[in-house]
């Protein structure tokens, strides 16, 4: 981070083949922000899963599959070229498929094979999108195709649109974005908590990390086509999400429908494309992967100890944990956007971008849409922890006791989780800043290509190489 | 060959698509193998079909011969097929374990039963 800090842009080729030929990792700001947000998570749920999953599903792989899951977003952010995006993309799916049925319930295998075959889809529209980009330019190395890109003069600009479709569709899917939505409240609320959170904090915003990606560097000729298109997107999927999380009695499937309408927001920076536009959405997700987990955790701890999310059975928690509550509504109001938490910065910086490049009706609608959010997560504040417990199911609701040893476990990534957010939003022009410039990278690429394309350091490390073996051969 | 492989690769992908669509799972399955096929076809279409070399240089020369099949799709190609193979495995593999638990190949019944399980 430091070094990105330094440079902008950081690259290196893996197996020392010149860059449009070998495979590229490139670091810049944007991709470090991400990768950073999703390793304070990782930890964060590794930490919540050593005490809040079962002994069957860690004894069956859960960690591996986390830890690979997280390479995989790594590499999704480190990667300089389309084909090993796709890759790296499978590497992510395999594992998520793994994860959502690990353990075998019922609901998990139905959400499963909801997921499995969305997303096969998603892969293979993909891949067609990769295979024309590959025969327009001949070429998949991003660098090298942002290059060409904003070279040609466009003979085939139709087939560039159909491809930007493509990929839009595909990362779409992956992300949630408003058609393509349904499989994701379908799936993500069945695995245990410890799983869900991180999928659900993580994965779509690496659907969105790419879009942002690709439709700065790649797309943008054909602007005046994608960007009204992104814009009607985003509207349309801030306000379903948010009606449906609205239509919810389920814990997780509230969070669940949440994600979708915060993925608008994310869509939102992207469809406005201005710097501070961008920035603002950079700063979102970050804000977003963080609390989206957080509070997926914090029902978790609920769920633990009342065995149900159905917001009809549960209540009273702020008597029985008043800490729990406490840490629940900060999470909640930085997420609907109140001023001193780091959600209003995110909304703040999109909503001045939208005012200042005229789009009054998005504004509108993102505005209404965080008052929706602050009315379900109400719902949810109202039902879970304030009102008294329902005497019907209080029989079976029967608190389960928990050590206090355990209980401090689980109750420390949560913590910091919120130390986190707490920063971020109250002290907040840092982040604000690295955003900006992350954002200032991503519209003026002259510094990632050069710095992906001149091959710096390559020649040297083959003398140094060349050297070595000298050396090591007598 | 260059007006067939397209319409074949439409086909692929039409019957790709009515099969995920369908309810049974063995022809969701079936849907998925397809829809993978056609995507590798059409990636292997896109880089140009040539009737002639490989894309080896002989010692005398410094290029290739001019009419030469694109090797890098075909590595694509190698590479996208495995992993296609991998996810396809996985489907079969969970499908079938849906099909143990649940006792039935239907979509339709699957959800009944699951909303009845709430």
């Amino acid at each position: 981070m430091r070094q990105v800090l330094e440079t902008n842009v950081v690259s290196t080729q893996v197996g020392n083949w010149p860059a449009p030929y070998g495979i590229t990792l490139v670091a810049d700001m944007f991709s470090v922000l991400i990768l950073l947000s999703g390793a304070i998570i990782g930890f964060a749920v590794y930490l919540y899963s050593l005490q809040g999953l079962d002994v069957t599903r860690r004894r069956f792989g859960y960690f591996p599959l986390l830890l690979l899951l997280q390479m995989g977003v790594s590499g999704v952010c480190l990667t300089g070229d389309l084909f090993n995006l796709y890759v790296w993309f499978e590497v992510i799916l395999i594992c998520c498929f793994a994860m959502l049925s690990l353990g075998g319930t019922k609901g998990q295998l139905e959400g499963t094979l909801k997921y499995v075959t969305i997303n096969f889809i998603a892969s293979g529209l993909l891949l067609t999108g990769i295979g024309i980009m590959y025969s327009l330019y001949g070429s998949l190395n991003l660098a090298e195709l942002a290059v060409l890109v904003r070279q040609a003069d466009h003979p085939n600009l139709p087939l560039l649109s159909m491809a930007s479709i493509f990929f839009l569709v595909g990362f779409g899917i992956k992300s949630g974005i408003f058609p393509l939505f349904f499989w994701l409240p379908a799936s993500y609320h069945t695995p245990p908590i410890s799983i869900s959170a991180f999928i659900a904090g993580l994965i779509t915003k690496v659907g969105m990390y790419t879009l942002i990606r690709l439709f700065t560097l790649l797309f943008v000729s054909n602007s005046d086509f994608i960007l009204p298109l992104l814009a009607v997107l985003s509207g349309l999927t801030m306000v379903i999400g948010v009606i449906g999380a609205a239509a919810q009695t389920d814990f997780k499937k509230i969070l669940s429908f949440h994600i979708i309408s915060q993925i608008g927001y994310m869509l939102m920076g992207l469809a406005i494309y201005t710097p501070l536009a961008i920035a603002g959405s950079i700063f979102f997700i970050v804000h977003n992967i963080l609390v989206k987990t957080n509070l997926f955790l914090i029902s978790g701890v609920v769920a633990q100890r009342h065995r149900t999310f159905s917001l009809k059975r549960l209540g009273g928690v702020y008597l029985l944990q008043p800490t729990l509550a406490l840490l629940f509504l900060l999470s909640a109001l930085s997420l609907a956007g109140t001023p001193p938490l780091s959600g209003f910065w995110g909304k703040l910086m999109l909503a001045r971008a939208g005012l200042e490049a005229g789009k009054f009706t998005l504004v509108a609608v993102s505005l209404c849409v965080s008052l929706i959010t602050l009315f379900s997560m109400t719902k949810i504040w109202n039902e879970v922890f304030w009102k008294p417990r329902p005497n019907t199911y209080k029989a079976e609701t029967t608190m389960t006791p928990v050590n206090p040893q355990r209980l401090r476990m689980i109750y420390l990534p949560i913590v910091m989780l919120l130390v986190f957010i707490l920063f971020i939003g109250i002290y907040a022009s840092p982040l604000i800043r690295l955003s900006e410039r992350a954002a200032a990278g991503l519209l003026h690429i002259e510094n990632y290509t050069e710095t992906v394309l001149s091959n710096k350091g390559t020649e040297q490390n083959r003398h140094k190489a060349q050297a070595h073996e000298v050396t090591s051969h007598p | 060959m260059e007006t067939l492989l397209p319409i074949m690769i439409g086909t692929l992908f039409a019957t790709g698509l009515y099969f995920i669509l369908h309810r049974h799972l063995f022809k969701v399955i079936l849907g998925l193998i397809l829809f993978g096929l056609a995507t590798n076809l059409f990636l292997f279409v896109i880089g140009g079909i040539t009737r002639g070399s490989s894309a080896i240089i002989s010692e005398d020369q410094k290029v290739a011969a001019e009419p030469y099949a694109d090797p890098v799709t075909q590595a694509l190609l190698l590479t996208a097929i495995v992993i296609g193979f991998g996810i396809q495995a996985f489907a079969i593999v969970l499908i079938r374990r849906v099909y143990q638990t649940f006792k039935s190949n239907n979509l339709d019944e699957l959800r009944k039963e699951n909303e009845e399980h709430h």
